[in-house]
């Protein structure tokens, strides 16, 4: 009941993702993302607690609850991008496309049978669902910014199916996989700073049409 | 048949217009005033039946008849809803399509007399307010399906009484849902906060306001009736739903259910003081985000 609650929410933040245009308020709900999912996983194992679903857990929320959205704001103060004006794919259209996915993500779930069955009958489709929202927001915006937090929620997808089976995982993919990805955010950051400096905007769409 | 399913709608048409006023109270308080009285939509729709109707000469036969098909309507629709536990007067399998409709009855009427008048205020009034609740009527109708599908059972007071504290701990996340979806739908139908203020009379904001400006005596008494008795319907649907209380006793029930819909008024007062309104462009986004939950909801439910 409380890892429904937990994947409810998870699905939640992600529709508010998909219908949000305040860069900053995105930044912070991402944020949320990745400690409720810290504590998914401790839930999911509860009753067989071992130090690596500890540190797995706890890695995980510091990193995506503290370390990330201190960097992507930072990232964002150097640019003056507040919102996303006009995203390619608008916010009405963005929230219809993700209920379809939500539908997709579960009728796909019910497909794909796990070896050994999670505690939260959701957590493959919320899995799933997160993933599709993470690519959807890589396309259909603009701003560089937004697009890192499309690719943190499309990580979050991963981690969030990766958090029922940690303990048929090693622990030490888990931490490669954490460490990727924290190095992915740190460079994003920094070209993101280095973007906005030379150019004045993080409007990604607009690189396409550099030349020398 | 109990004798409570008639005194419900007593209750109703007795209470609706105090609902206003708790509103107007909770409000007041909020901003640190002392307020109206508490019974001033009584005053208000009593001043009102006993002036007489002035009517414009570009209007026609639809003009007269929007306030009194749109009080009928709800009158009618007020029968279908059960008030907590306790069965509506009125009661068949697929109730709760023939309740959307009827609100949408007293919409249509609203608009077709607003349109009747000729004034290109009352027109864009008129065009909010339709494009807005066809937004909020997916959210309505699929959140009541989420309920028929929770409790088996597809007339209003079925579902209703099979609503209990066990189908909120079995599945308290998807009655979340839909209620936080009612709650948006209630805000959106009866002209509240975040969707329109009722306080405002500036024509380019407003929306229900602006559609009835050119009534005045009895058909603006009927035109605020009926919307005191269509937030009271509203009302009802949202406390049969977050109160699921069992005492065993009728009039207990009954008595928990007036209750409740005074907290809902309350809460609505509440909205109305730390929210400011949405901009236009917004309001869709609002509505679909709604139609986003119970959406969810439903996927929920159907899993």
């Amino acid at each position: 009941m409380t890892l429904d609650i937990i994947l409810i929410l998870v699905v939640l933040i992600d529709l508010r993702l998909l219908g949000a245009s305040r860069i900053e308020a995105s930044i912070r709900i991402v944020a949320l993302q990745g400690i409720l999912l810290g504590l998914l996983t401790v839930l999911e194992h509860y009753g067989d607690l071992t130090v690596s679903v500890w540190l797995v857990a706890v890695g995980g929320a510091v990193l995506k609850g503290v370390v990330f959205p201190w960097l992507l704001v930072r990232a964002l103060r150097s640019s003056d991008a507040k919102r996303e004006f006009e995203p390619f794919v608008g916010p009405i259209a963005s929230l219809l496309a993700g209920v379809a996915a939500l539908g997709m993500s579960l009728w796909l779930a019910q497909r794909l049978p796990l070896p050994q069955a999670p505690h939260a009958s959701l957590l493959v489709a919320v899995a799933l669902f997160s993933i599709l929202v993470g690519l959807f927001l890589i396309i259909a915006r603009k701003k560089a910014i937004s697009q890192v937090l499309g690719f943190l929620v499309m990580e979050n997808g991963i981690y969030t199916f990766g958090a029922g089976l940690v303990r048929q995982s090693p622990l030490l993919v888990e931490f490669g996989v954490m460490l990727d990805v924290f190095v992915a955010v740190f460079v994003m950051g920094i070209a993101l700073f280095h973007i906005s400096r030379e150019f004045d905007h993080i409007n990604a769409h607009e690189l396409a049409t550099l030349k020398d | 048949m109990q004798a409570t399913s008639f005194l419900q709608i007593l209750f109703a048409l007795l209470f609706a217009p105090l609902m206003l006023g708790v509103i107007n109270r909770t409000k007041a308080w909020f901003a640190g005033r002392r307020g109206q009285p508490l019974l001033q939509a009584y005053y208000d729709l009593y001043k009102l039946l006993r002036k007489g109707a002035v009517y414009s000469r570009t209007t026609t036969w639809v003009f007269r008849a929007g306030p009194v098909v749109g009080l009928s309507a709800v009158l009618i629709a007020m029968t279908l809803v059960p008030l907590g536990r306790q069965p509506a007067p009125l009661a068949f399998p697929g109730d709760f399509i023939l309740l959307a409709y009827l609100l949408g009855l007293m919409r249509f009427f609203t608009v077709a007399a607003a349109l009747d008048t000729g004034s290109s205020f009352e027109a864009m009034g008129a065009s909010r307010d339709v494009t807005f609740s066809a937004l909020a009527e997916p959210a309505l109708l699929l959140g009541l399906a989420v309920v028929a599908r929770q409790t088996a059972s597809l007339s209003l007071s079925g579902m209703y009484a099979g609503m209990a504290l066990e189908t909120w701990r079995q599945a308290g996340p998807v009655s979340a849902l839909v209620a936080a979806a009612l709650m948006v739908v209630l805000l959106a139908e009866n002209a509240r906060l975040p969707v329109d203020d009722p306080n405002t009379h500036l024509e380019l904001t407003m929306i229900h306001e602006v559609m009835v400006l050119d009534h005045g005596g009895p058909d603006l008494a009927f035109i605020l009736y009926a919307a005191a008795l269509k937030l009271w319907v509203f009302a009802a649907l949202l406390v049969g739903l977050v109160l699921p209380l069992r005492t065993g006793h009728a009039w207990l029930d009954v008595a928990a259910a007036l209750g409740g819909i005074f907290a809902v008024a309350v809460a609505v007062g509440v909205v109305e003081s730390s929210m400011a309104r949405l901009r236009l462009l917004r309001v869709p986004q609002l509505l679909v985000g709604a139609g986003a939950l119970v959406a969810l909801a439903l996927i929920l439910t159907l899993r």
